[in-house]
């Protein structure tokens, strides 16, 4: 912009220096940057790429690698664990979204009408989330113990019969949801709150003008007005759930009869217990690929309005 | 939809109705808040049925709220004081019958709890400068010298974001046992923690973002009174970044402290592990009260960082959830 006032002569003077400053500048930005280059490059982007690659092989790690075209996804494909790892997977996310989608927003809502003791509300809801995850599950799965745990003991306070909670097919996925909501709602509570927090009080004033009841004005001022947040919450969530691993890894070992085999812990067991890791990166492939269509409806969303 | 459902005595009726409620509805004492208007409308909460409703309701929330996250704390904390005999009888204890700390020392001494903390605070700190150094510089690389390429180098590690970490754990665990072009054997080192934790395009997004925000003014100027760039970034942009970097740090302790799935694979030794993982390790081989106070002595750590830091953690979540 500048160099067109400045004279022919004098322009061209300045050309050069202008275009060693410019290299000068790259060459201290990029010394900057070759630390962080390095650190993704080995442990992000190589990763990403031999994720696709290793699908597709057949390595030892002494011979050369063999590329075995679709033989790993073939063996993941006829394990009897396949099915019910997906199936599982799916069952855990839905179940999750049931629980840890809706309750956090009503109890959001529910937060931001209160004018008393919100420090202490907000601090308590988010304490579970600051524990170690193992820590959390490993709680839960004393609590769990039908002999001596908490809940039966509860249970038997109302002259309920006791549960098995993991050690049943029927209980063992919810009891791994009820874990998993446990630690995780916090966030979600606090960043819807922060959403509300957010909206006009205009619109609820305006609201009331015509009429608009309270729930009324929750679903037609409220949700419309963090619509935005929470389809990114729903997508950020389901991308989250779906790598379940550490529940079933230390409560129950992917059982009872596979009723907890998640797609990641079957992959895992892939890696470092049947001594196949090709056919583990496979299973990771495929559920990268469903992951991913999330991920974009994700990045679509929130490039489409961003905040 | 379009009829309206008049919920009796909620309804909010005409103004003149809401300011004659208002004026009826206002009693000597203190009225509620009503600068940050919410869906409840400040004249129903004024009313002594508004009132009445509002205080069942904060009633039934702190108690379920304390039922719900306090009170498993609270079981974890006194059952770690009680006896396995204790533990078993039916019914429960509400209290420890004598107050004592034993399950604590035993469960420090069995798990070799001072090795694992100790083990991890090394992974935390080391990490955290690690993540410091590299995501500072790149970020400040990206926002204030723009190198050539630079848009195409973000959007590659803002596209890292969008990777499930479990789904290349297995190729990133490659990578550690065998550090391409290097061939080094990073397991049971702290360097398997470092690199990785470094590699973190989230911070680099915050940190980018809060760097964009400072004037080139004041750059400029340092510029001019012959500073080099590192020397800006040091004197400068650093000392105005602080709240940026209280959160960063934060995040990236918190989350070495917390993360199990990646230590559970590169650590694999029993004096390298991470307090998660070497609880996790012995838990089945431990009487319940050692185990439930070895919990405690854990989750202690992080729940001291959350009292001291609330506000930058708080401050962290927030700014996560409008990332994109």
């Amino acid at each position: 912009m500048t160099t067109a006032s400045i004279p022919a002569t004098g322009g061209r003077r300045r050309q050069p220096t202008k275009l060693r400053r410019a290299v000068r500048r790259n060459i201290t930005a990029y010394g900057f940057l070759c630390g962080a280059l390095i650190c993704f490059a080995f442990f992000s982007w190589y990763p990403m790429v031999r994720e696709i690659i290793l699908s597709f092989q057949k390595t030892n790690f002494v011979d050369p690698p063999k590329w075995v075209g679709l033989e790993n996804f073939r063996t993941v494909i006829n394990d009897p664990a396949f099915g019910p790892a997906w199936v599982n997977t799916a069952l855990f996310t839905l179940l999750a979204l049931l629980c840890g989608y809706g309750i956090p927003f009503v109890t959001a809502i529910v937060l931001n009408e209160l004018r008393h003791a919100r420090a202490y509300l907000r601090f308590v809801v988010y304490l579970p989330v600051m524990l170690p995850p193992a820590v959390s599950v490993l709680l839960f799965q004393w609590f769990y113990n039908p002999d001596y745990g908490l809940f039966n003991e509860i249970l038997s306070l109302f002259h309920l019969p006791g549960l098995q909670w993991l050690n049943s097919t029927s209980t063992a996925l919810i009891s791994l949801v009820i874990v998993s909501t446990w630690m995780n709602m916090g966030s979600g509570t606090l960043i819807y709150l922060a959403a509300l927090q957010t909206i006009p009080s205009e619109l609820y004033e305006a609201a009331e003008l015509d009429g608009a009841g309270l729930f009324k004005r929750i679903w037609h001022v409220t949700i419309p007005q963090t619509k935005l947040i929470l389809l990114v919450m729903l997508l950020l969530q389901i991308v989250a759930t779906m790598q379940v691993f550490i529940e079933p890894y230390l409560l129950t070992g992917g059982g009872p009869e596979n009723a907890t085999v998640s797609v990641v812990y079957l992959m895992y067991q892939y890696a470092f217990n049947f001594g196949n890791l090709n056919a583990g990166n496979a299973l990771g492939l495929m559920l990268m690929i469903v992951l991913m269509v999330f991920s974009a409806i994700y990045l679509r969303v929130s490039r489409d309005n961003t905040v | 939809m379009s009829d309206i459902t008049v919920i009796p005595g909620r309804s909010a009726g005409t103004p003149a109705a809401a300011d004659r409620r208002e004026r009826r509805g206002r009693r000597p004492r203190k009225a509620f808040d009503t600068q940050f208007r919410t869906a409840v409308s400040p004249h129903q909460l004024n009313t002594t049925r508004g009132r009445i409703i509002y205080w069942i309701v904060l009633v039934i929330v702190v108690v379920s709220f304390t039922a719900a996250f306090v009170f498993p704390l609270y079981w974890m904390v006194t059952g770690a004081m009680k006896s396995t005999e204790e533990l078993n009888s039916i019914p429960p204890t509400f209290l420890p019958s004598h107050f004592s700390l034993d399950g604590y020392l035993q469960a420090w001494d069995l798990l070799g709890l001072g090795t694992l903390l100790g083990n991890t605070a090394l992974y935390a700190g080391g990490a955290w400068l690690l993540t410091l150094a590299v995501d500072v510089s790149a970020a400040y690389a990206l926002s204030k010298l723009r190198p050539v390429l630079g848009k195409v180098v973000l959007g590659l590690m803002l596209s890292t974001l969008m990777i499930p970490p479990m789904v290349i754990m297995l190729p990133a665990y490659l990578t550690v046992k065998d550090v391409p072009f290097f061939h080094w054997n990073l397991l049971n080192t702290p360097w398997a923690i470092w690199l990785p934790a470094a590699a973190n395009g989230f911070n680099v997004f915050l940190l980018k973002r809060f760097f964009d925000s400072i004037p080139r003014e004041l750059l400029e100027a340092a510029e001019i009174d012959g500073a080099s760039p590192g020397r800006i970034l040091w004197s400068v942009v650093i000392p105005i970044s602080r709240p940026i970097l209280g959160v960063v740090s934060i995040l990236t302790v918190v989350n070495v402290w917390r993360d199990f799935v990646w230590p559970l694979l590169v650590l694999p030794d029993s004096d390298k592990m991470s307090v998660s993982i070497g609880i996790a390790s012995l838990s089945s081989q431990m009487p319940q009260n050692v185990l439930v106070a070895s919990l405690v002595i854990a989750s202690l750590p992080t729940i001291i960082v959350f009292f001291l830091f609330q506000r930058h953690i708080m401050a962290g979540l927030t700014a996560g959830s409008l990332k994109g």
